[in-house]
């Protein structure tokens, strides 16, 4: 039996990297899953996708979080990534992100993110790309430092009947 | 290595799996013509858990919809449901009690700009019990550039049935729109 859930391709970092890049995304599955796991060496920051290197203003997002002390809202609009995939610190964070309906050349692309940064507070993410381009890059940035060796990135692929 | 089920579920749960063990029952993708109903009939009992993944839109244009979910047609008031949402300024929270219905907010709708759909992961875990009643949960939103809704959302079933029957309708009786995918997942145990 084919396997309806499958990875595609995996990065585990053998040195220090700013960004991280999957190309040539077939358009084969229904859904995207990002799975990441990564720290840095020093200070915080956002994590952000960009989708088939488009740099535009056409990324936007809406963001629930608690941070042990207060829960609240916040967004992002006409942005020129899809900031808030993670958050990094010094101590490992993980994410996962949904990318729904991809390799659609139709309709825009929602995304939707569960962002665990261990030492600072707990995501959930909705955004959007309003491209109808089917998805077939995805960079994974951070642009204030590295991402320290050893931090894993696996793109995998479902396929619906 | 086996993923973990967090990799297919909405959040992490620390269970291992392998990649077959997740299976595709049945999907429907909205025609130009529109849908009033989504319905996943004779779901077998098969697995352990369901998974639907849904990205849609309808055609309400009043404003933004929500997704209702019934299970074995049941239509008394046998539902409820708990939902933790952001809308880009607070945190918020809703409930219903006694529906009959499990509400699923948000559903993008014709309120918003073209080409905007919401994404949904919905879990159903254990469906095929018969001696408790049924819990779902779900990671849900849509974005709009200026206005949207983020949500973590869980709901129950008060039945003690397996379901085999799950029927996903508007809750403003509007149609989804073409291009809107309704698929459901199976997961082994």
């Amino acid at each position: 039996m084919p396997a309806t859930y499958e990875p595609i391709a995996t990065n585990t970092l053998g040195s220090a990297a700013s960004s991280v890049t999957f190309s040539s995304i077939p358009g084969t599955y229904t859904d995207l899953i990002v799975v990441m796991q990564y720290a840095n060496s020093t200070g915080t920051a956002d994590v952000y996708f960009q989708f088939n290197s488009d740099t535009g203003s056409n990324y936007s997002r809406t963001q629930l979080y608690g941070t042990g002390s207060v829960a609240g809202s916040n967004a992002g609009t006409s942005e020129t990534a899809l900031n808030g995939v993670g958050y990094v610190g010094t101590t490992l964070s993980q994410s996962i992100s949904h990318i729904m309906n991809y390799s659609n050349a139709t309709t825009y692309k929602t995304v939707l993110i569960r962002n665990d940064p261990t030492a600072n507070n707990v995501t959930a993410v909705v955004g959007l790309w309003r491209s109808t381009s089917a998805i077939t890059t995805i960079k994974i940035g951070y642009s204030t430092n590295n991402f320290i060796a050893g931090s894993t990135f696996t793109i995998y692929g479902i396929k619906s009947a | 290595m086996a993923p973990i089920l967090g990799v297919i579920a909405s959040a992490n749960q620390g269970q291992f799996i392998s990649y077959t063990d997740y299976a595709s029952i049945a999907t429907t993708t909205v025609g130009s013509g529109g849908a009033a109903t989504i319905t996943f009939s004779s779901i077998p009992s098969t697995y352990q858990h369901l998974q639907i993944r849904a990205f849609a839109r309808s055609d309400r244009s009043a404003g933004v919809d929500i997704m209702s979910m019934r299970m074995n047609s049941d239509t008394a008031a046998n539902y409820s449901d708990h939902l933790l949402y952001g809308d880009g300024t607070t945190a918020q929270t809703d409930v219903n009690i006694n529906a009959t219905t499990i509400n699923i907010q948000r559903l993008a709708s014709d309120n918003l700009s073209a080409n905007i759909f919401s994404d949904f992961v919905i879990d159903i875990l254990d469906y095929a019990n018969t001696n408790k009643y049924k819990t779902i949960r779900y990671l849900s939103g849509y974005d709009a550039n200026g206005s949207g809704r983020v949500g973590l959302g869980s709901g129950s079933w008060r039945n003690t049935a397996a379901v085999t029957s799950i029927t996903l309708t508007s809750a403003f009786s509007s149609n989804y729109k073409q291009y809107s995918s309704f698929a459901l997942y199976g997961i082994k145990g």
